[in-house]
């Protein structure tokens, strides 16, 4: 499954928010980091969440060594611009450059796709640098990530000429181009999330940017076959759960409601899986983490999730 | 919190904006679409539903087919086949963004030839909708519009999703800054008067090399007409966020018991309590149920967990006919145990997170985690039974 997915150069980990999306990010930066790549990954968003992932303290713009091989940076777009306009204008005086980027800052924000380029263009440009064997992108949520990826066209078309513009045709084409750049598309297997995977997976088309992988978190394993389910229904009817609760010496309604709900949950998020499967159709890889059944963030959960990857992708 | 009513509908009745917010993935819009068809149902309101999501959930879940900008009414028979009779009326409407610029445009252009200006200007028409977190601007704007009208008793806000949920809030003051900002007017200066200072000079220099004159005098002659709009943005901006101040308004933070998303919703009603905005209600969404913290269930889950064998040896009469293999039954009893303990993990970890939240406000719905989704007007009542209770 998945030939290759971290033998390409630059992934952009998106989804709808709540899904998992930087758990995943982190935990496919571990795995590559793990397989003795070069690797960094990269918090687009900057809220401190891919510092939890990783129990790391705050991540800065200046990517820091975390674990052998393993880089995590938060992106910053007026430091990128900074380093922008550093290298390619060769303006090296860096204490001129503070009020010419608080300006530009300004600049970014009035006139959209800016900020996205320079995002987006730093990644691509760690990859073309060659500075590291992998980039994965904690990227934005999927009602953004179209127009990250989108912004190296979208600057191309607006501006005529100009050093920026310039710099925008290396950068679709590293984009586009398969061996190199993936969007790996995060879900859970409930309604909205897989609606709008498959929403975005469609919206992928018109980027150019090839979908690399699906991956599903959450997923619960089936608790009983049906012949354990027919015993199951057995034991719950009235006379029977007596004897159950008289056998443990404790009252057990709890469980079997507990049982009850697992059952119904386990069968609902199938049915979001089968509509996903078939909505994707065939040549995607689709990669299953089960349910963790732990509501922690941390360095463990980031593990047990690279683990689960690491199952899938072999 | 009155005696006579839910915390919840009390709520909904007094007041005539709810903001709904919390982080991405916990169920802002279909809570919000509960309420207003709580609201609609039970108080006998003219209740408005707007969303400001571009995916197109809340029509799918009202069973509207496609939300527009325009507002429609969720039908009566919609209702009916959920069962209810509706004392008021549900209307829904979604945000275009592109759209509402348009009208906004339209709205305060000085004249037609500025507004066609804007209109064909080839960044706005890019943009349009993109610049200066626009899209928390018109929704708040767009709010304030429908408020104005006064033809809902009730208007219940989805907020848009941003990097954080109270980004929203600022949104009109940021719009009425940018505006009025010296900066803007100082990148303008060169397209006006042809008289670059010294000062300056240098930075347009390296604008011009870094991003073409062309396009900077696309931005420019774009700001330029924009601004012959400035008093309207500001005026509009300020009363926009007197409307969020107002009494009549009440924010509603929608949360899962997870790590990230309550911390999100910690961080919301400790703004809401510093800008003294009025915190309506928390709604705890997604809930395992409390059995699974029971010191008698989860006993018997240990029991059946690690002794499953022996006890499976005890029930053959209770399983009954036809006979049941004691390995199957022991298997199941196994799997029950477990099922049980790993659930109660992810609870105990709920019920800690619930304890950490200073929640500021005395109302509080708790949601249980439903074994289905809501896709229907049938689920946003039930969602709705569960936030009155």
């Amino acid at each position: 499954m998945a030939v290759g997915l971290l033998d390409r150069r630059l992934l952009f980990v998106t989804g709808k928010g709540g899904v998992g999306k930087t758990t995943t990010a982190a935990a496919l930066a571990l795995l590559g980091a793990r397989e003795g790549r070069r690797t960094l990954v990269c918090e687009m968003d900057a809220k401190g969440d891919l510092a939890g992932a990783y129990e790391a303290g705050p991540l800065a713009f200046e990517a820091r060594e975390l674990e052998g091989g393993l880089f995590a940076m938060a992106m910053d777009t007026e430091e990128s611009l900074k380093e922008y306009l550093a290298v390619q204008l060769k303006l090296a005086r860096l204490a001129r450059l503070g009020a010419l980027a608080r300006t530009f800052d300004f600049l970014a924000n009035a006139a959209p796709g800016i900020k996205e380029v320079l995002s987006v263009g730093k990644m691509a440009w760690e990859v073309r640098e060659g500075h590291y064997d992998l980039v994965v992108v904690d990227a934005a949520a999927s009602g953004h990530i179209l127009g990250q990826l989108r912004a190296p066209q979208a600057i191309n078309e607006l501006m005529s000429v100009g050093l920026v513009r310039e710099q925008t045709g290396w950068m679709i084409e590293l984009l586009s181009d398969p061996a190199v750049t993936g969007v790996v598309v995060v879900a859970s297997p409930e309604e909205m999330p897989v609606t709008e995977a498959l929403e975005l997976v469609d919206d992928l088309a018109g980027t150019g940017v090839d979908l690399a992988a699906v991956v599903v978190n959450r997923v619960l394993p089936e608790l009983f076959g049906r012949a354990e389910e027919e015993v199951f229904d057995r034991l719950a009817a009235p006379g029977a759960s007596a004897a159950l609760a008289a056998a443990t010496g404790h009252p057990v309604d709890g469980v079997l409601e507990a049982a009850r709900l697992a059952v119904r949950l386990r069968r609902t998020r199938a049915a979001h899986l089968t509509r996903l499967r078939q909505g994707l159709g065939p040549g995607h890889d689709v990669l299953y983490v089960p349910e963790l059944f732990t509501r922690s963030h941390g360095r463990r959960a980031t593990r047990q999730v690279a683990d689960a990857l690491a199952g899938e992708l072999s | 919190m009155t005696a006579h009513a839910a915390p919840v509908e009390a709520l909904l009745a007094a007041k005539e904006i709810v903001v709904v917010c919390g982080a991405g993935g916990v169920g802002k819009t279909t809570t919000a679409a509960a309420l207003g068809a709580l609201a609609a149902a039970d108080l006998g309101a003219k209740v408005l539903v707007l969303t400001v999501d571009p995916a197109r959930r809340l029509a799918d879940a009202m069973g509207l087919g496609s939300l527009g900008n325009t507002e429609t009414q969720v039908e009566s028979a919609a209702f009916a086949a959920a069962g209810v009779e509706p004392r008021g009326q549900l209307w829904a409407a979604m945000l275009d963004t592109k759209q509402s610029w348009d009208e906004l445009i339209r709205r305060h252009a000085p004249d037609a030839r500025t507004r066609d200006a804007i209109l064909d200007n080839p960044l706005y028409r890019n943009v349009a909708g993109k610049f200066v977190n626009s899209h928390d601007y018109i929704a708040m704007e767009r709010l304030y519009e429908l408020h104005a009208s006064g033809v809902y008793d009730l208007i219940v806000v989805d907020t848009p999703p941003t990097r954080h949920a109270i980004d929203f809030l600022d949104a009109p003051e940021r719009m009425a800054e940018f505006f009025s900002s010296r900066l803007l007017r100082w990148l303008l200066v060169p397209y006006r008067s042809r008289l670059v200072n010294v000062a300056s000079r240098p930075f347009y220099q390296i604008a011009d090399r870094a991003l073409g004159s062309a396009f900077l005098a696309d931005i420019a002659e774009f700001f330029i007409l924009f601004q012959s709009m400035y008093d309207g943005f500001v005026e509009r901006a300020r009363a926009v966020e007197r409307v969020l101040e107002d009494r009549r308004t009440t924010f509603v933070v929608v949360t899962t018991l997870e790590a990230a998303p309550a911390q999100e919703a910690r961080r919301f009603v400790d703004v809401l309590r510093a800008r003294q905005l009025h915190l309506g209600a928390v709604v705890l969404n997604r809930v395992l149920p409390a059995d699974l913290l029971d010191d008698d269930a989860s006993a018997a889950a240990r029991a059946l967990s690690s002794r499953s064998e022996e006890l499976a040896a005890t029930l053959a009469e209770a399983v009954g006919d036809p006979p049941v293999a004691p390995d199957l039954v022991a298997r199941v009893l196994a799997e029950l145990g477990e099922s049980f303990l790993n659930f109660q993990v992810v609870a105990k970890r709920e019920a800690e997170l619930r304890a950490e939240l200073a929640l500021g406000t005395d109302v509080v719905a708790t949601v249980p985690a439903l074994d289905t989704d809501v896709y229907d007007l049938a689920g946003l009542v039930r969602l709705g039974a569960e936030l009155r209770r």
